[in-house]
C-alpha cells in the first residue's frame, strides 16, 4: 500500500532525524565552569546609561565605578558612617567651617600611567560642577556653581588642595558627600586629550574609562556584558581576580539557574522565591546587607480627602506591617517606618504602627469618612512592590476604602508622580550618599510647593507643603556637632512619622547569592561600596 | 499565451513598475516612521527621565528637554527626525549611548542568527509533519500533530523556556545555558559578523580549536529549538490545511488513475502547489521571529534585537525604537520581495506579468 510506504519512509526520516540531532548535541560539551581567575556575575544592569562619574548616577554605574576610580575619602565597608583615607592621606576643616584641605598620597598613577595629582583631583570636582548633569547637585548644594568653582576649588600644591564652601555645613555632609562617585578623580590628561567641541571629554568618558581604582574598565557592551580587568598600576593592595565580568541577566530564575551550574560565581537580582530555593543548595551561600533604599507609598495632598490629616494617618494603621515582613520581603527587606534607613546619621528605630482597622475607621469617621471612599495607586509591574499592593489594597477595603491599582512600567509611573497627578504611589527611595540630609532633603523639605518649583524632592511630589520642617531639617545640615545633629533628624523624624503623607514601609536588605568557593564578597550597604576586588576565588 | 512585445515597451513598463515600487516603499516607510514617532510621542512616559534619572533636580532636567527638541512642536520633531534619518543619522540611543546604528548591529545578527535557525527547524519538521498529517487524515499521527501544534500554541513560551533550561541544561547538562558563548571565549573570539556560529567557525578556521564553535553551537541549540517548536506548531497545522485542500482536487484523482505512485503524487504534485501559499506563511513566520522573541531572548539572555526594542520604548528612547522598527519594517520588506519572487518560481501563473496587464 502506497500510503503505508510514505508512513514508514517519514518514520524512518523523523528517526534519522531525531538520532542524529540528539548525537549532536550529546557530542557538545559539558557546560566550561567559570576560569579561575576570573569573577563572573549575573547581574540585571540595563539602568546603565554613562560610565562617566560626573554623569552615572545608577546603582549598576555606582558598583561599577566604586571598584575602578578613587576618591579623595572612602566610607568603611562595615561601617559607612566612618570615613577612611582614599587618596587624601589628611584632612581638615577651617575653624570657620568653610575651608576644607586635603593632602594627596604621593606617588599613585592612573592606569594609564599617568602621574596623580592635586590638578587632577580639582580638575575632575570642577569638571563635574561645570558639566552639571544629574549627580553634580550633591556638589553644587554647598553653593558651588560655573562661575565660582574656579576660586572655591584650588589647587595648594602639587599634592594638596582646597575646598570652600558658602556656609559653614556639618563636615560629615561635606566629606560624606565627598566619597560619592560624582566625586571621583578621572584622569586630566587622558580625558582633555579626549575632548570634543568644549565637552571635557564628556563623549568619550561616557563609555571609556580614565581612573587609578583597583579594577579597570575594559568593555561596556550595553545589555550584555561589562568587563573590569586587574589595574596593576594600583597604589595599594592589588585586586585578587584578574577579571570581573558582569553578564546581563533580567530573569531571576535564569540568574538562579546559572548559579546551581556554576557558570556565574554570584547572582544579585534573585526573587525570595529563588533565594529560598538556594538556601538548601550546599554549593552556595547567601549574603545580604541592609542598603540605603527604603519602600514606602504616599498620599498626593493636591486630592482633598488625602490632605485630611485624620485620613493621612488612618492609612498608616490600615498596613498589615507583620504579614507583609514575614512573607513578602522575606531576605530581602525589613519593616521600618522612618525615612531614614538604619546605619545613617540619627536614624530612628521607632515602629509605632500596626494593623489596627478599628482606630483606622475612628479616624476615617472623624474625618467625615465613615464609610471609606475611593482611590487609585500607581504601582510599579515589579515584585515585591506589586504583591505588597495587593496585601495594602485587602486591608483598606476591610475600612471601607476601595483602592484601584494602576499598573504600568517603572518610567510611566514615575512620570506620573513627577507631575503629581497620582492619587497614590508606591515606590522607594535610594539615599543618594551616605548622610542623613540625602533623605531628609527629599522627605522633609520643600521649600517650594508651586507647580514650577526650582527644586521637586518627594516631599514636593506629593504637594506636602512643610515650610517649619524644612527649616528644622535645614538646619540640621548646618549643625556641626554630631551628637546635637543626630537629635535634630530624631526629630525631624518623629514628626515626619505622625503628620506626612508618607507610609513608610521597609528598609531593603540587598542579597547576592555566590558560589561557596568565593571568600570575601560583602554587598555594600552603599552600591559603590560591593568591592569585588576583594573577593577571592578557590 | 506569450504575445511578443516590442522591447522597447517592456523597458518602459518595467520602469513604470518599478517606479511605482519604489513610491510605495518610500510612503511604506514613512508611514511606518510616523505611526512609531507619533505612538512614542503620546505614551505617557517623560524620555528626559531615560537620561538624567530621578533625581535631577529641574534646570537640568528642563535643559535636556531642549537638547533633545523636546521642547519644539510635535511635527518639527518628526521633520528633524526625518531629515537626519534620510542623511543616514538616526541618532544616538540614551541608553546605550552609542548610535542606534551600532546598536543594531550589535543586536540584530544575534536574533538573525535565532531566527534563521528556528526557522531552519520549524519549516524543516514543519512542512513534513503537516504533509503526514494531511495524509493520515483523522489518524494517529494527525492526532499527534494537532496535540503537539495546539501545546505549542498554548503554552507560555516563557514558562516552556524555562523549564526547557531546567531539564537540558541544569537536569541534563546536554546543552550550555543562557547568553551566547561561554564567559571563556568571550574575549578570544573576534567579532567579524556578529553571527557567532559564523565568528567562531572563522576562529577555528584560524586556531583550530573548535571549542568555541561548540560552545556557540550549545548555547543557540536550546534556544533556536523552542523558536523552531513555536513556528512548526503554526506551520504544520497550516500545511495540512493547504495539503487536504489540494489533495481533494480533481488533478489528484487523475493522476491516481494515471497509476502514479502515491508518494510522487503527494511530494510531487500536491505539495509542489500547497508550496505557494505556504511560502507566505513561512516567510511571515520568520519574519515574525526577526522581530526579536522579547520573551524569548530574556529568559536566555539573549542580547538580540527584541529585548533591545523593548527595554527602548519602556525608556521612551525613541531613537532606538525608531531605528529598530526601521529594521523589522526592511525585514517585512525584503521577506515580501522575496516571497513574491518564491511565487513566480513554484507558480508559473504567476510569471507571465511581461506587458504588466497579465495580472
Amino acid at each position: 500500500m502506497p500510503e503505508l510506504n510514505l508512513t514508514r519512509r517519514a518514520l524512518a526520516w523523523a528517526a534519522a532525524a531525531v538520532a542524529s540531532a540528539s548525537l549532536g548535541i550529546s557530542a557538545l560539551p559539558l557546560h566550561a565552569a567559570t576560569p579561575k581567575d576570573t569573577l563572573v556575575l549575573a547581574m540585571a544592569f540595563d539602568d546603565l546609561i554613562s560610565l562617566d562619574p560626573a554623569q552615572a548616577f545608577e546603582i549598576s554605574a555606582g558598583e561599577m565605578l566604586g571598584n575602578s576610580y578613587d576618591r579623595l575619602l572612602r566610607s568603611d565597608v562595615k561601617d559607612p558612617s566612618r570615613l577612611l583615607p582614599d587618596l587624601a592621606l589628611k584632612w581638615a576643616v577651617s575653624a570657620d567651617g568653610k575651608t576644607y584641605s586635603f593632602e594627596l598620597r604621593p606617588g599613585v598613577k592612573f592606569a594609564s600611567g599617568n602621574a596623580l595629582t592635586a590638578e587632577d583631583v580639582v580638575f575632575s570636582l570642577q569638571r563635574a560642577v561645570l558639566l552639571d548633569k544629574t549627580p553634580a547637585f550633591i556638589l553644587t548644594q554647598f553653593g558651588l556653581n560655573k562661575a565660582n568653582v574656579a576660586s572655591r576649588i584650588k589647587q595648594t600644591g602639587p599634592l594638596s588642595l582646597t575646598l570652600e564652601t558658602d556656609k559653614a555645613y556639618a563636615p560629615t555632609l561635606v566629606f560624606n558627600c565627598l566619597t560619592a562617585t560624582v566625586a571621583s578623580v578621572v584622569d586630566k590628561k587622558l580625558v582633555m586629550s579626549k575632548e570634543q567641541a568644549g565637552d571635557m571629554g564628556a563623549a568619550w568618558l561616557k563609555t571609556n574609562y580614565a581612573g587609578s581604582g583597583p579594577l579597570k574598565v575594559r568593555e561596556w557592551r550595553a545589555n550584555q556584558l561589562v568587563a573590569l580587568e586587574r589595574n596593576d598600576q594600583y597604589w595599594g593592595q592589588k585586586s585578587l581576580p584578574a577579571r570581573v565580568i558582569y553578564r546581563h541577566v533580567k530573569e531571576s530564575a535564569t540568574q538562579r539557574l546559572l548559579l546551581e551550574k556554576g557558570d556565574v560565581d554570584i547572582a544579585r537580582n534573585l526573587t525570595p522565591q529563588d533565594l529560598q530555593a538556594l538556601a538548601t543548595n550546599k554549593n552556595v551561600a547567601i549574603t545580604g546587607t541592609p542598603n540605603g533604599t527604603v519602600y514606602y507609598f504616599s498620599l498626593n495632598q493636591k486630592n482633598p480627602i488625602l490632605a485630611k490629616p485624620e485620613v493621612r494617618e488612618a492609612f498608616k494603621w490600615l498596613v498589615d506591617y507583620d504579614a507583609i515582613g514575614a512573607t513578602l520581603i522575606k531576605n530581602v527587606g525589613v519593616i521600618h517606618q522612618n525615612f531614614l534607613p538604619l546605619g545613617l546619621l540619627g536614624a530612628a528605630t521607632d515602629k509605632p504602627y500596626k494593623l489596627d482597622v478599628a482606630k483606622a475607621k475612628a479616624l476615617l469617621a472623624q474625618a467625615g469618612h465613615p464609610n471609606g471612599f475611593k482611590v487609585t495607586v500607581d504601582m510599579r509591574n515589579v515584585q515585591p512592590v506589586q504583591g505588597i499592593t495587593e496585601a495594602i489594597q485587602q486591608t483598606l477595603k476591610r475600612a471601607g476604602i476601595e483602592m484601584e491599582i494602576l499598573p504600568g512600567d517603572g518610567k510611566q509611573t514615575l512620570t506620573k508622580y513627577r507631575a503629581r497627578s497620582h492619587d497614590i504611589y508606591i515606590g522607594s527611595w535610594g539615599a543618594d550618599y551616605w548622610d542623613p540630609h540625602t533623605n531628609a532633603d527629599t522627605f522633609a523639605r520643600n521649600a517650594d510647593n508651586g507647580d514650577n518649583a526650582a527644586t521637586k524632592p518627594l516631599a514636593w511630589r506629593n504637594a506636602w507643603n512643610i515650610p517649619e520642617l524644612t527649616k528644622k531639617s535645614d538646619a540640621a545640615a548646618l549643625e556641626r556637632d554630631a551628637t546635637k545633629r543626630a537629635r535634630l533628624y530624631q526629630e525631624i523624624q518623629a514628626e515626619f512619622r505622625k503628620t506626612s503623607p508618607f507610609v513608610m514601609l521597609y528598609q531593603q536588605t540587598e542579597v547576592a547569592a555566590y558560589r561557596s568557593n568565593l571568600s570575601g564578597l560583602k554587598i555594600g550597604a552603599t552600591s559603590d561600596l560591593t568591592y569585588l576586588f576583594s573577593v577571592a576565588k578557590r | 499565451m506569450v504575445r511578443s512585445v516590442p522591447s522597447w515597451r517592456w523597458g518602459a513598463a518595467a520602469g513604470r513598475s518599478f517606479g511605482r515600487f519604489t513610491l510605495v516603499i518610500a510612503f511604506t516607510y514613512l508611514g511606518l516612521l510616523a505611526v512609531t514617532f507619533f505612538i512614542g510621542r503620546v505614551i505617557p512616559v517623560d524620555p528626559v527621565l531615560a537620561i538624567v534619572g530621578d533625581r535631577a533636580p529641574e534646570h537640568v532636567v528642563q535643559r535636556v528637554r531642549e537638547e533633545l527638541g523636546l521642547n519644539l512642536p510635535l511635527y518639527e520633531q518628526f521633520g528633524r527626525y526625518v531629515g537626519q534619518a534620510l542623511r543616514g543619522d538616526f541618532g544616538t540611543s540614551v541608553l546605550t549611548s552609542n548610535p542606534v546604528w551600532e546598536d543594531v548591529k550589535q543586536t540584530f545578527p544575534a536574533t538573525l542568527e535565532l531566527a534563521t535557525c528556528g526557522i531552519l527547524i520549524g519549516a524543516g519538521f514543519g512542512v513534513p509533519l503537516g504533509v503526514w498529517a494531511a495524509v493520515r487524515r483523522g489518524g494517529f499521527v494527525d492526532h499527534a500533530v494537532r496535540v503537539m501544534g495546539l501545546v505549542g500554541y498554548s503554552v507560555p513560551i516563557f514558562w516552556l523556556g524555562l523549564m526547557a533550561l531546567v531539564l537540558f541544561y541544569a537536569k541534563l547538562g546536554w546543552v550550555a545555558g543562557p547568553g551566547r558563548i561561554d564567559v571563556a571565549f568571550e574575549f578570544s573570539v573576534q567579532r567579524v559578523s556578529g553571527l557567532m556560529l559564523v565568528d567562531t567557525a572563522l576562529y577555528a578556521k584560524d586556531t583550530g580549536d573548535w571549542a568555541a564553535f561548540r560552545s556557540a553551537l550549545s548555547h543557540l541549540v536550546l534556544p533556536a529549538s523552542l523558536l523552531g517548536y513555536f513556528s512548526l506548531a503554526y506551520i504544520s497545522r497550516m500545511t495540512r490545511s493547504f495539503m487536504l485542500n489540494e489533495l481533494a482536487q480533481e488533478y489528484i484523482v487523475a493522476a491516481r488513475a494515471k497509476g502514479l505512485s502515491e508518494t510522487r503524487i503527494i511530494w510531487r504534485h500536491a505539495l509542489r502547489n500547497a508550496m505557494v501559499p505556504l511560502v507566505t506563511v513561512i516567510s511571515l513566520s520568520y519574519a515574525g521571529l526577526l522581530e526579536g522573541s522579547v520573551l524569548t531572548e530574556t529568559v536566555f539572555a539573549w542580547p538580540g534585537l527584541g529585548l533591545y526594542i523593548t527595554n527602548s520604548l519602556q525608556n521612551a528612547d525613541m531613537n532606538a525604537v525608531l531605528g529598530g522598527t526601521l529594521v523589522v519594517g526592511t525585514v517585512f520588506i525584503a521577506l515580501n520581495l522575496l516571497s513574491d519572487l518564491l511565487y513566480r518560481v513554484l507558480d508559473p501563473r504567476t510569471r507571465d506579468t511581461r506587458t504588466g496587464n497579465a495580472r
